[in-house]
């Protein structure tokens, strides 16, 4: 089984984000960006799966910052191949990454796609969807976990309101992770920096796509409606407070 | 002008470094001459929890059982104490190299970690701080400290001291008050310091402890090349597991020696400067508790309690269990991240042990100089039923509430 895991960098809120002069975009100079959390789960499945059927995982992500070392930290947790695309810069655009995805995967045959079910630049869990579409291909998002079976997967969802669906996928096929079985593994730092100095990355150029009508007018930082109300007084009067406020909304009685 | 040598002869021990960093070397090898005596696991405050005690782990390793010992809990309850250590008639290095070890063997071999401990390293290797804190935001305590700071970045020429805050004391909101007061005495003294600022990046030694060695390398490389950049006479740090690491470690590393000071022993040796500033009393019953790493570790005993004692009106009164007898506050060697796997095992933390220690002494003041412990025992005091019954402050926060007045402790 070839496994495809494609990997997003998503920016780091470790730090405050800010808008930049242009008022269209995030400031980058003290940006860094990170790997999307739900992506660090369709590693671990795809590195699970190929625990127990000896798969062949190849993982993928856009050159941008800090994604050599999403790559080199993938192939030090277990993966075979870590592909940089080049190239193209699809920007906000989750429809152009999408394309560049597909334009990255062609002479790739793979029967599994994974990647996270969202990321924080996308909420709306799209980059999946829109991929499987444009390949034609079978897609279930929010999987919790994936299990092989005679040439297809069973596959776990959650659904809304605490249910759970088990889907039989046939391959191949694009799934949106949105956790795997196990917590994401730890790689010791020594393997990252021994990956560094052995292994190289294999680059893919793609075509830039095309744009796709969709433009940003403006970023900005939503302004609260109202101000808070802070209480104030002993533990025991803001308790009391709190009990007034809970009572006369109707939220307890 | 600095005086007197405070440090003891424990300074000297050595760990040899290819039993720390060379993956070839059988490190089980340096645990032959143990007589299994058992005085470790004697010794261990957290021995009752463990599967096996260390000299059991010891033995089972020696005998290729060590699969055994990666699937107990007993490489997780190590807190780093050093009690074995300083007990063990063989001079086996049991703190710094055999735990480290096992650790190192089980994150190599991928067994899963506990999550609040994997996720302190992963913090320590991207952001260089456990608590996964931005390096911009390291200058934030500063705005706080009411004396201007200077960044060395910016300094741009030589500098007496070269402070390192290190990570708890600026991003920790209750240890960010100590490196406020300690900026304000080192002001007051007229002393020429500098700190790091965004570019600092943790010593490391709780990440060498945890076992996390190409992590802690890699902060060596990172920081012995950061410091090569800067000129300083002395290097001073609140944090005692950075001056472990300095003092003892890195040498064995990098083959260099850091003029490092903790400030108990830096404020120490200048007294005579210090203390004219020191005008406001503090009537109170202080007792001090020594950390592991400045005391069974580097055996600086002497210096905190010269500093209380310096502060007109404080009676220093001592713990039964104290400098080399001190118990644990459970927090080194990775213990601040592994505090729900030992609480889970032992059924307690090792702070509410000490607090007990230090209340029944009938102290107002628990005096600490390490950053983990005032926000342990504080935790300590409440989770035991004991709030309100004494308060913890870091020796600098006491000195600068001498210097400046204001309400008591």
């Amino acid at each position: 089984m070839n496994i495809a895991v494609l990997l997003n960098m998503v920016p780091d809120l470790v730090e405050d984000l800010e808008i930049d002069a242009s008022g269209t975009a995030l400031d980058t100079q003290w940006m860094r960006y990170v790997l999307s959390e739900s992506d660090e789960h369709a590693l671990e499945q795809a590195l699970l799966l190929k625990g127990r059927l000896g798969a062949r995982v190849t993982v993928l992500a856009l050159e941008s910052g800090d994604a050599e070392e999403a790559l080199f930290s993938s192939l030090a947790k277990g993966a075979d191949e870590a592909v940089k695309i080049t190239g193209v810069s699809p920007g906000h655009s989750k429809r152009a990454l999408a394309a560049t995805f597909k334009e990255a995967l062609k002479n790739m045959p793979s029967d599994l796609i994974l990647t996270g079910v969202y990321a924080i630049d996308d909420l709306d869990g799209h980059v999946a969807g829109l991929l499987a579409g444009m390949m034609g291909l079978p897609f279930v998002g929010v999987t919790r976990s994936v299990e092989p079976a005679d040439g297809h997967v069973v596959v776990q969802k959650e659904l809304p309101g605490g249910a759970a669906v088990e889907i039989e996928v046939g391959l191949p096929a694009v799934l949106g992770v949105l956790s795997a079985p196990q917590p994401p593994r730890y790689v010791p730092v020594a393997k990252i920096r021994e990956t560094r100095k052995s292994r190289a990355l294999v680059e893919r150029v793609t075509a830039p796509v095309q744009p796709d009508g969709v433009t940003i007018r403006r970023l900005f930082k939503p302004e609260p409606a109202e101000r808070a109300t802070m209480l104030e007084g002993s533990p025991e009067e803001v308790a009391r407070q709190i009990a007034a406020l809970l009572r006369q909304r109707g939220l307890v009685r | 002008m600095e005086t007197g040598d405070l440090r003891g002869a424990a300074s000297a021990a050595q760990v040899h470094p290819a039993l720390l960093f060379d993956p070839h070397e059988d490190w089980r090898r340096a645990f032959d001459p143990c007589i299994q005596c058992g005085l470790c696991g004697g010794a261990c405050p957290l021995a009752h929890a463990m599967d096996y005690t260390p000299r059991r782990a010891i033995h089972l390793a020696r005998e290729g059982l060590l699969d055994r010992v990666l699937q107990s809990n007993t490489l997780w309850l190590c807190v780093s104490c050093y009690t074995c250590t300083a007990r063990c008639p063989t001079g086996l290095k049991i703190t710094d190299v055999l735990f480290p070890a096992l650790r190192d063997a089980a994150i190599n071999a991928g067994l899963q970690l506990p999550g609040e401990f994997k996720r302190a390293l992963d913090n320590t290797y991207r952001y260089g701080n456990s608590l996964g804190e931005g390096p911009r935001k390291r200058l934030e305590w500063t705005k706080g400290a009411g004396v201007p700071v200077p960044v060395i970045s910016q300094v741009r020429r030589r500098v007496e001291v070269l402070w390192l805050v290190e990570c708890y004391p600026s991003y920790h909101l209750r240890n960010q008050v100590q490196a406020q007061a300690m900026a304000r005495l080192l002001h007051a003294m007229g002393v020429d310091f500098a700190i790091l600022g965004p570019e600092e990046h943790c010593v490391g030694d709780c990440e060498r402890l945890a076992g996390e060695r190409g992590l802690f390398e890699s902060l060596v490389e990172y920081n012995t090349s950061l410091l090569d950049k800067y000129e300083y006479d002395v290097l001073v740090t609140g944090d005692p597991h950075a001056y472990n690491a300095l003092t003892r470690i890195y040498p064995t590393i990098t083959g260099r020696t850091y003029p490092i000071r903790h400030y108990v022993e830096f404020f120490a040796r200048r007294l005579d400067a210090l203390k004219p500033l020191l005008t406001h009393r503090i009537d109170a019953r202080v007792t001090y508790h020594d950390n592991c790493c400045l005391g069974r570790m580097c055996g600086l005993y002497d210096a905190p309690r010269a500093l209380l004692r310096a502060i007109p009106g404080v009676s220093l009164v001592e713990m039964a269990f104290s400098r080399e007898n001190a118990l644990c506050c459970g927090g080194g060697g990775g213990g601040m991240w592994l505090d729900g796997v030992i609480w889970q095992a032992a059924g307690e933390r090792l702070s509410d042990r000490r607090i007990g220690h230090a209340l029944a002494t009938g102290a107002d003041i628990l005096a600490v100089s390490c950053p983990f412990e005032t926000s342990r025992f504080e935790d300590s005091l409440k989770s035991t039923g004991h709030e309100g019954r004494m308060v913890v402050r870091d020796i600098l926060e006491l000195l600068d509430r001498s210097m400046q007045g204001g309400t008591p402790a």
